[in-house]
C-alpha cells in the first residue's frame, strides 16, 4: 500500500518535471531565436540572394506575420496555442509547422531507428571483443576505437563514406530518400559516434563488473572466460548503460540533421536547418518541442523500467535520486 | 578533403552503370559520351541538375533566388526576352511593344496563338489579372512588386492589347517584363493561395510544367506539349527537347562534386571554385558568365562621420587591388570589376582609366584629410583610428580577407566578421555598418538607382540629402531612347566611381558544370539558367 502510494507519488513528480523541460524547452528556444538578429520578415524579403531589402515591404511583412507585437504578447499567444498543439503557420512557407514537422518525421524515424539498431550492435560487439581479445595490443587496438569514434565529425564519416561507396564503388546512391539503399550510408555514419559512444559505456561498465568479487566466484566455479563476461558480466554491465539512452538519443537525432544535410535527405534535420536560417520561429518550435518530448518520454520510460528490470535498486533509493 | 580521381575511360563507362543505379536517370546506353556541339537535338531524356539551396517556393511571382529560379524560369514565358548578347529587349509574346516619351507607359500587343498550359489564351486581360495579383502579393513578391513600383493603371485596349501606365518615368519597366518574375502565369492561378502556389500549384505559360515539387529535396518539371511560342533568342522554337528536368536539392558541396564526377547528377552551377579542376577535360564542359547588374561592392555608410568624407572613401577605393584579388583567389573566369556595373550588363563601359590601383594616392588623400600614420600603422585622426567594420557572408570569403591586408598597407583597419546571411541581412536593414558587401543581378542599369540612390529600394550608402548623382539616376530612369540613356548610365557611373560613392571589387559569375552529354544548356540574359534548347545526347 505504502508501496503503491510512493510509486504514485514518484510518476506524478517525474510526469511533472517532463512538462518543467518542455516547456523550458520552448520558451528558451523562443528567446534565443528572438535575440538573434534578424527576423523572418527581414529574411524573407532579403531572399537570402543579393536582392534588395525594401523597408516598407519588411515592415508590412512584419505586421502580416505579427512580429511587430510586443515579445511577451508574441510569446504568450504563441504559448497558449502550443498548449493545444498547434505551433503557428511556418513564415516561411504558410503552411501549419505541425504539418511540416509530422511530413519531416517518417523518413528521419527510418534513419535514426536503423542507426540505433546498427549503433547497439556495433557498440556491443566493440566492447566485446576489445574485453575477449586475447592479445593485448589487439585491446589495446579496440579500446582505442571508442573514443576516437565519438569525437570525429559527423559530415567527415559521411563525406568519407560518399566518397568511398558512392563516387567510387558506386555501391550506394549520394543522395535522397528513395529505397533502403540510400538509408545504409546515412545510417551508418550516425551509428559510427554513437556505437562508439556505446562501446565507451559498456567498456567502462564490463571492466568494473569484472573487478566484483562474484566475478571471482563464478571463475572458481571453473565457467570460461567467455562464460563468465557474456553469461554473467554482460548482463549486468549492460543495465546501467540504459539510463544513458536519453544521451544515445540525442546523439542520433543531432547525427540526423548534419546526415540529413550531407546525403540530401528529407527529414527533421533538415527542416529544422532551414527553419533555422529562415528564423521560422514556430517550425524551430514545433521541431525543438517534439525533441524535448522524445527525451523526457524516453528518460521516464527508462526511469519506470529500470527498477523492474534491476531488483536491486529500490524505489526509495531510485525516487531519491530522481530527486 | 580531397579528390584523387583517375579518370580513364574504363571508369567512364562504370559512370554509366551508376547512371542507371540512380532512380531518377533514364536509360542512357553511350559508354562514350562525346557527342559534338553541332549534332542534332534530339527530343526525349531527362536531365538531373543539382541545386544547393531550397528556398521553399517555386512560384515564378514570388522568388527571388538564384536556385529556385533555376526552377522557375522554365514554367514561364514573358512579355518580351532579353538578348544575352546585345542586352537589347525583343518581342515574345507581346509581338509589338511601344513605350511613350517620358517612359510612363507601355503598350503591348499580344501574339494571337499563345496560350497557358490549363488552355486559357495568353490575351490582354490575364497580363492584367498577372500583374494585379503580384501587386496583391506584395512582400512575398519581393521582385516583382519592386518593378511595379509606382504602378498607376492597367488599361485592357482591346484582347491582343494592353497599357500599363506608371506614375513616375520608369524605363526599367520594359527589362523587367523580360524576366521570370513578370512571367506569365493562368488567371486561375491568381485565386490560388500564396502557399499554394509555392508548393508549385500554379499554371504556367513556358515550355515546361510543374510534375511535383517537394521542398528540401527537389522539383520535377515535365516538357509542355503544344508549346509553340519559344523566343526568338532560343535556338529553336517549338516544344522543349527534354522529357523532365529533376531539380535535386544538394546543399552539402562536396556531395554535388562526387554526384557530377560519378554520374549521380548530370549538371549543377554549384561547384567549388577549388574543384573546378576536376571537371577539366572530354567528360565534362563548364560554361561561364558574368551576372549582369551591381559588382561585388564595399558599400561605405556615409552617414557616418568618417565615411561622408569623399577623400576617406576614394582612398579606401584607391587602396583595392582589384587584380590581385581575382588572380590570386577566384577562378580563371571570374574578373576584377571596372565599373560599378558587371560588364554582362546592358549600357556597360570600361572605366578602368578612372578605377585605378592607387596605393599612393589613396596615401596622399588621407593626409589630405588630417588622417596621420599611428605608431601601429594605421592611421588617426584626434585621437581616433581609421578603422571600419564589416559583416558579410559572401563566399569564397578570403576576398574581403585580402581587402583587409590591401587596405592595412594604406593605414586603414577593416575588421570582418563572417556571418550567417540572416546576420547580415538584419544589419544591412537596420543600417548598423560602416561598410556592407555585396552585388544585386539584374540585367539593367537601373540597379545603380536600386542600390545607390537616396531614394533606392536599397540605398546602400545610407545617404540623406540627395545629390548630383541621383539626378543622374533618376534621369536615366525616364530615357527610352537608347543612345540618351547609355550617355547619362555613362556619366552616372563614372560618378558613382569618381564622387567614392562605389567602391567596387569583382564580378559575380555563374558557371554551369555539366557532362558532356548534356547539351544547349546556357545562360538568359540575368545569367540564370534556360532549359529550353537543352537536350541528352545519347
Amino acid at each position: 500500500m505504502r508501496d503503491e502510494i510512493m510509486w504514485g507519488r514518484y510518476i506524478a513528480r517525474r510526469i511533472g518535471q517532463g512538462v518543467i523541460v518542455l516547456w523550458a524547452a520552448y520558451t528558451i528556444s523562443f528567446l534565443i531565436l528572438y535575440l538573434l538578429p534578424g527576423d523572418a520578415a527581414t529574411l524573407f524579403a532579403g531572399g537570402g540572394d543579393q536582392e534588395a531589402v525594401d523597408p516598407e515591404l519588411v515592415a508590412q511583412l512584419r505586421s502580416e506575420l505579427g512580429l511587430d507585437r510586443p515579445l511577451w504578447e508574441q510569446y504568450l499567444v504563441a504559448l497558449g496555442k502550443a498548449l493545444t498543439g498547434d505551433f503557428g503557420v511556418s513564415t516561411q512557407t504558410g503552411r501549419p509547422a505541425s504539418d511540416l514537422l509530422l511530413e519531416s518525421l517518417p523518413p528521419t524515424l527510418a534513419l535514426t531507428a536503423f542507426a540505433f539498431v546498427l549503433s547497439v550492435v556495433f557498440g556491443i560487439v566493440l566492447a566485446l571483443s576489445a574485453s575477449l581479445a586475447r592479445a593485448q595490443w589487439l585491446r589495446n587496438l579496440l579500446s582505442s576505437l571508442p573514443p576516437l569514434g565519438v569525437s570525429i565529425p559527423v559530415f567527415w564519416i559521411g563525406l568519407l563514406l560518399l566518397q568511398a561507396f558512392s563516387f567510387r564503388l558506386r555501391l550506394f546512391p549520394s543522395m535522397g530518400n528513395e529505397g533502403f539503399e540510400s538509408l545504409v550510408l546515412p545510417a551508418i555514419t550516425i551509428a559510427i559516434p554513437s556505437g562508439a559512444f556505446i562501446a565507451q559505456l559498456l567498456s567502462r561498465s564490463l571492466r568494473s563488473t569484472l573487478a566484483q568479487p562474484y566475478v571471482e566466484i563464478v571463475r572458481a566455479k571453473g565457467a570460461s572466460e567467455r562464460r563468465v563476461q557474456l553469461g554473467h558480466a554482460f548482463r549486468n554491465a549492460a543495465i546501467p548503460s540504459l539510463t544513458m539512452v536519453g544521451v544515445l538519443i540525442g546523439g542520433l537525432l543531432s547525427g540526423a540533421v548534419v546526415t540529413e544535410t550531407v546525403f540530401s535527405r528529407l527529414g527533421i534535420g533538415r527542416l529544422v536547418v532551414t527553419a533555422v536560417n529562415n528564423r521560422d520561429v514556430p517550425v524551430v518550435q514545433a521541431v525543438v518541442v517534439f525533441a524535448a518530448l522524445v527525451f523526457v518520454v524516453a528518460n521516464l520510460v527508462v526511469d519506470l523500467v529500470y527498477p523492474l528490470i534491476d531488483r536491486r535498486i529500490t524505489l526509495a533509493r531510485t525516487a531519491f535520486v530522481a530527486a | 578533403m580531397s579528390f584523387t580521381r583517375p579518370r580513364t575511360a574504363a571508369l567512364a563507362a562504370i559512370g554509366v552503370v551508376a547512371l542507371t543505379l540512380t532512380a531518377c536517370a533514364t536509360g542512357a546506353g553511350d559508354p562514350a559520351p562525346t557527342a559534338s556541339a553541332e549534332a542534332e537535338p534530339v527530343t526525349g531524356g531527362n536531365l538531373t541538375f543539382a541545386i544547393s539551396v531550397d528556398s521553399q517556393c517555386i512560384d515564378p511571382q514570388q522568388v527571388g533566388n538564384n536556385d529556385a529560379i533555376a526552377i522557375a524560369r522554365q514554367t514561364v514565358a514573358s512579355l518580351t526576352i532579353q538578348d544575352p548578347e546585345t542586352g537589347e529587349i525583343l518581342p515574345w509574346l507581346a509581338s509589338d511593344f511601344e513605350v511613350n516619351d517620358d517612359a510612363t507607359s507601355f503598350t503591348f500587343t499580344l501574339q494571337d496563338g499563345p496560350a497557358y498550359a490549363d488552355g486559357e489564351p495568353i490575351d490582354a486581360a490575364s497580363v492584367k489579372t498577372n500583374f494585379e495579383a503580384i501587386q496583391a502579393l506584395g512582400a512575398k513578391a519581393t521582385l516583382g512588386s519592386s518593378y511595379l513600383a509606382d504602378l498607376e493603371s492597367i488599361d485592357v485596349v482591346d484582347d491582343q492589347t494592353v497599357t500599363i501606365n506608371f506614375s513616375e518615368p520608369n524605363a526599367q519597366f520594359l527589362q523587367a517584363t523580360s524576366t521570370f518574375t513578370l512571367g506569365l502565369l493562368s488567371p486561375a492561378t491568381a485565386a490560388v493561395s500564396q502557399a499554394d502556389r509555392c508548393l508549385g500549384n500554379f499554371v504556367g505559360s513556358g515550355p515546361f510544367s510543374v510534375q511535383s515539387y517537394t521542398p528540401n529535396e527537389g522539383a520535377v518539371l515535365e516538357r509542355r506539349e503544344g508549346y509553340e511560342w519559344g523566343p526568338s533568342t532560343a535556338g529553336h522554337t517549338g516544344e522543349a527537347y527534354l522529357d523532365t528536368i529533376t531539380y535535386k536539392v544538394v546543399p552539402e558541396s562536396g556531395n554535388r562534386t562526387g554526384s557530377l564526377q560519378s554520374g549521380q547528377i548530370d549538371a549543377t552551377t554549384g561547384i567549388a571554385t577549388a574543384d573546378a579542376v576536376l571537371f577539366e577535360g572530354d567528360d565534362f564542359w563548364s560554361l561561364n558568365r558574368a551576372n549582369p547588374g551591381s559588382v561585388y561592392n564595399l558599400y561605405a555608410n556615409q552617414s557616418t562621420e568618417k565615411l561622408a568624407d569623399e577623400n576617406v572613401r576614394l582612398a579606401i577605393q584607391k587602396g583595392i587591388d582589384r587584380e590581385q584579388i581575382t588572380a590570386t583567389l577566384l577562378g580563371p573566369d571570374d574578373l576584377p570589376a571596372v565599373s560599378p556595373l558587371a560588364s554582362s550588363t546592358p549600357y556597360f563601359t570600361d572605366l578602368s582609366d578612372v578605377l585605378e590601383y592607387d596605393p599612393e594616392a589613396a596615401a596622399d588623400l588621407l593626409e589630405e584629410s588630417g588622417w596621420t600614420e599611428g605608431d601601429d600603422g594605421i592611421r588617426e585622426k584626434d585621437g581616433e583610428k581609421l578603422s571600419f567594420h564589416v559583416t558579410y557572408w559572401q563566399s569564397p570569403k578570403e576576398v574581403l580577407e585580402l581587402v583587409q591586408q590591401q587596405l592595412r598597407q594604406i593605414g586603414v583597419d577593416l575588421q570582418l566578421t563572417f556571418a550567417s546571411i540572416a546576420d547580415v541581412t538584419a544589419a544591412n536593414a537596420d543600417g548598423t555598418y560602416d561598410f556592407s558587401y555585396g552585388n544585386l543581378t539584374r540585367a539593367d542599369p537601373d540597379v545603380l538607382r536600386t542600390v545607390f540612390s537616396v531614394d533606392g529600394t536599397n540605398n546602400a550608402t545610407k545617404r540623406t540629402e540627395p545629390a548630383e548623382i541621383d539626378e543622374l539616376l533618376d534621369e536615366q530612369a525616364a530615357i527610352i531612347d537608347p543612345a540618351e540613356r547609355q550617355k547619362v548610365v555613362d556619366e552616372a557611373a563614372e560618378l558613382l566611381i569618381t564622387g567614392g560613392y562605389s567602391i567596387p571589387i569583382y564580378q559575380l559569375s555563374t558557371t554551369i558544370t555539366a557532362a558532356s552529354k548534356v547539351q544547349g544548356l546556357t545562360f538568359e540574359a540575368s545569367s540564370r539558367l534556360d532549359f529550353y534548347d537543352a537536350w541528352i545526347a545519347e
